[in-house]
């Protein structure tokens, strides 16, 4: 058993028990960019010992999107939104914690069976550690009112998959995660400009408030 | 060879369709549709007849990387004779729409509608091609959607939108099943290539399997119950198009019931029955309906539902008489089935075309506001007259031809059995064809003396036009086929009879010989009877021009002596016509009544009104959808309109899903 990994992982769990806690949107930013950080960590701990031009390419280029661009765009709507700093959830931050505590137990449990199909020396926290960075990021999009907190669920939940990718394919074509990473980009860059939209219309981004357009 | 011009004709079509869609709404387009159209027929009947003639299968394969698919299509004696009449009309029909839209230039998107036409002649020609369950599919769903696209041309009007969704809901009701059968039939084999389907099936599954594929193909052709979107979506779509439609598209439906019985090995009896029950159910019912109509057009769908009937019934007859070794009788059945798909594609392209060109000369297709329009429209009187009479199964014209075979066989059937059931089968067809032959001619009788009879009456029937040349055209080749197959019928049957060999029957040579009648003999003396018959109305209208000449001819009114001030709403009217007839039937049709009788000495005011609807839609379709509604919106608090909600159904789907794949291991 490798240490280096299993901390990453572990780190990554804290991060998203951070992120169902903490009642800043910038701070749910901040947590986000740490948890990109910490993959291209998982990504290089993965291949250490083969380290590829291909890899680094990768890990860069995560850093820079996830670390730098999307957090200037997502604080940028935060400013140009003038939304309230506060995160309003429909479940409260003590019960998110307890429930996300649940769900992470449930990830342990169901993640047994797969544990069989990972490549040897692969962390052993690793798959219920990126089954629950995925669970996060939907009870996020499930709990949240605002619209931008729903983008950051989405970011974890992109996250989650990532850590099942980074770490378990490292052979898989680079081109796979270039593409995750592309679409997250345009992903983001849609949800910022409509938010935008959805505010100069409404004059808020709360999506409960949305539901007056449904047929 | 047949295969090689098959593909041209597909690629004319298609090639064809894509550029008058890029021309739009400008009047080229309609030009330019039409001439691919006619462009996209001629290789197309070319192959058909070569195949036809040499009896030789053409197939032509290449990789296709659709999962289970594989770009297999052949053309056989079976394909060859649907190519054959799907081309004839769809070339003819293209013609006459080049003449029926140019009203239309510059106020509609005709290359759009013209785009549709030529994707819909290509996937019907895919569809009896395809030797892959995957492609038979794609085809028969593109053929589905280019049809619907058709019929909602005119999408303005209310009645053609509601139309035109009854229709799509219908035939993907019915592509449904057909999704079914493949499925089971491609999971049996494990492939979708239909030469592989040919392994005989145990008679549990086989029996579903034909289950599914006659109310998957019935639904298209049209069988009752599943006809209620032919009366809705044929007079709706542009004349050409109903022609198209109720002429081959149809068809298609029998024949991917004929395509799928080869896969099923030897029928067993009650296959036959179902077929013979449904068709006589069909025959019955729809000419019923047809009757009670007052839309000409309307009228006419109604009746293709009662000529896929009579079809049905022949196949009906087929199946009986190879489960139980009457070969006279399948033979009989098979044959006169088969031509009176060609015979019917026909008369009823014929008469739709007919149809719409009164309603172009006109502006109405209510038979009740016409009248007297032989002398408007004296061509297409004519035509029309012709095709009713080729309906109707009378001399000298094709309908009499294979509906006489039909009489044969259900005849012999009673006399050589020997065994009760077929007795009885028999029995059935026969009364089954008389009362569908006598209402029949009572619906045409109706329809040609209210509309081209008499006086006009409305001012839309008096001022009526005659149709422009190229409409005009198409229907006299028309009418033409059908007096040349009424005539040269032995040939026909001996040009279709290659096909019986691939339908469970001996080969051609031995047709003659293994009925025990001599079918081509007595179809020549029927030739000889009708040729005299014509020569007779020729002799007859000569006299009657030399009597005529030179003496002077006027009109005057009718009963001249004590009506002071005839009126034009003192003739009969269609429904008063039908009135007789449909009341025997009352039980079947249960029309509505609105009458207001006329009361005390001097009657101020008094109306009768009489509606026929469709008793299937009325009592069975309506209730149902009604019932389906009403659970959907029960349903509806399951939409709260929070985002929120809809991510946490997915989420806890997924999760769900998860947990039962990793609990199954």
């Amino acid at each position: 058993m490798q240490i280096l990994p299993e901390m990453l992982v572990m780190l990554l769990l804290l991060t998203d028990l951070r992120l169902l806690s903490s009642s800043r949107i910038a701070a749910c930013i901040q947590t986000v960019v740490l948890q990109a950080i910490l993959l291209a960590c998982m990504t290089l701990a993965a291949s250490w010992g083969h380290l590829t031009l291909e890899v680094m390419g990768v890990v860069l280029s995560t850093v820079l999107v996830k670390g730098l661009l999307l957090p200037w765009l997502l604080r940028r709507a935060t400013r140009e939104a003038g939304v309230s700093r506060e995160v309003q959830p429909f479940v409260g931050f003590t019960a998110s914690v307890l429930i996300g505590g649940l769900l992470l137990g449930l990830c342990f449990v169901i993640s047994r069976p797969l544990q069989q199909a990972a490549p040897a020396g692969s962390a052993v926290l690793l798959i219920p550690g990126a089954m629950f960075t995925i669970l996060t990021g939907l009870f996020i999009i499930v709990s949240r009112r605002n619209a931008l907190t729903q983008v950051l669920g989405y970011l974890a939940m992109e996250n989650g998959v990532y850590a099942f990718g980074a770490s378990l394919a490292v052979e898989e074509p680079m081109l796979v995660e270039m593409g995750i990473l592309l679409d997250m980009f345009v992903a983001v860059f849609v949800m910022g400009i409509v938010i935008y939209h959805i505010n100069r219309e409404f004059d808020h981004i709360e999506t409960d408030r949305l539901s007056v357009l449904k047929d | 060879m047949s295969v090689v011009l098959l593909l041209i004709s597909v690629g004319v079509l298609l090639s064809g369709g894509a550029a008058c869609a890029a021309l739009g709404t400008r009047g080229s387009a309609n030009r330019l549709g039409a001439a691919v159209g006619v462009l996209g027929a001629i290789p197309a009947i070319l192959g058909a007849a070569h195949a036809l003639c040499t009896g030789q299968t053409s197939a032509f394969h290449m990789h296709w990387s659709v999962p289970f698919g594989s770009f297999r299509l052949a053309v056989d004696g079976l394909s060859a004779f649907f190519i054959l009449i799907i081309a004839v009309i769809c070339g003819l029909a293209a013609v006459y729409g080049a003449g029926y839209l140019k009203a239309d230039i510059g106020r509609k998107n005709l290359g759009a509608s013209w785009c549709f036409y030529n994707v819909l002649f290509a996937s019907m020609l895919l569809v009896v091609t395809a030797r892959n369950g995957m492609l038979f599919l794609l085809a028969w769903e593109f053929m589905s959607l280019a049809s619907f696209f058709l019929v909602m041309f005119d999408h303005e009007r209310p009645e053609v939108r509601e139309a035109g969704w009854t229709y799509l809901v219908a035939t993907h009701l019915g592509t449904a099943f057909l999704l079914a059968l493949f499925v089971l039939l491609g999971w049996q084999h494990q492939t979708m290539d239909f030469e592989r389907f040919a392994l005989p099936a145990d008679s549990m599954s086989a029996g579903v399997l034909f289950l599914l594929a006659v109310v998957g193909f019935g639904t298209k052709a049209g069988f009752m119950p599943m006809h209620v979107w032919l009366p809705e979506a044929h007079p709706a779509a542009p004349s050409h198009v109903s022609a198209v439609m109720s002429g081959v598209m149809i068809k298609t439906g029998i024949y991917g019931i004929l395509r799928t019985l080869t896969f099923l090995g030897t029928p067993p009896e009650w296959w036959g029955w179902t077929l013979l029950v449904i068709g006589a159910v069909s025959g019955i019912g729809g000419v019923l309906l047809a009757l009670a109509q007052r839309d000409l057009k309307r009228l006419l769908a109604y009746s293709s539902v009662e000529n896929i009937g009579i079809i049905c019934m022949a196949l009906g007859l087929w199946l009986l008489g190879i489960s139980t070794g009457n070969t006279t009788l399948a033979t009989l059945g098979l044959l006169g089935g088969l031509l009176h798909i060609w015979n019917h594609a026909i008369f009823k392209s014929l008469l739709f075309l007919g149809a719409g060109a009164v309603a172009h000369g006109t502006g109405t297709r209510d038979i009740e506001q016409l009248g007297g329009l032989l002398k408007r429209m004296g061509q297409t009187g004519v035509a029309f007259l012709i095709g009713s009479a080729a309906i109707c199964g009378l001399p000298p014209f094709n309908g009499f031809v294979s509906e006489f075979l039909l009489y044969v066989g259900a005849l012999s059937g009673i006399a050589q059995a020997g065994r009760s059931d077929v007795a009885a089968a028999g029995m059935v067809a026969l009364g089954a064809l008389a009362i569908i032959g006598g209402l029949a001619v009572a619906c045409f009788t109706k329809v040609f003396g209210i509309v081209f009879l008499g006086e006009p009456r409305s001012d839309l029937a008096a001022h009526a036009h005659e149709a422009s040349a190229s409409m005009r055209l198409p229907m006299a080749v028309l009418a033409g086929l059908c007096m040349l197959i009424g005539l040269l019928g032995p040939l026909v049957v001996r040009a279709v009879a290659p096909l019986t060999s691939g339908l469970f029957l001996p080969a051609a040579a031995t047709v003659a010989n293994s009925t025990g009648i001599d079918i081509v003999g007595l179809l020549w003396r029927i030739s000889a009877g009708a040729a005299l018959l014509l020569v007779l109305i020729l002799a007859l209208a000569i006299v009657r021009r030399r009597l005529l000449g030179g003496r002077v001819m006027e009109q005057a009114g009718t009963w001249d002596c004590g009506y002071v001030a005839p009126t034009t709403r003192m003739q009969y009217t269609a429904s008063s016509f039908a009135w007789p007839i449909l009341d025997m039937f009352r039980l079947l049709l249960r029309p509505r009544l609105d009458r207001r009788l006329p009361t005390g000495l001097f009657p101020q005011q008094a109306s009768f009104e009489s509606r026929s609807e469709d008793i299937f839609r009325r009592f069975g379709y309506a209730p149902l959808f009604g019932a389906f509604r009403s659970l959907a919106d029960r349903l509806h608090w399951f939409q709260q309109g929070r985002n929120q909600l809809y991510v946490l159904y997915i989420a806890v789907t997924l999760l769900i899903l998860l947990l039962w794949k990793l609990g199954a291991r």
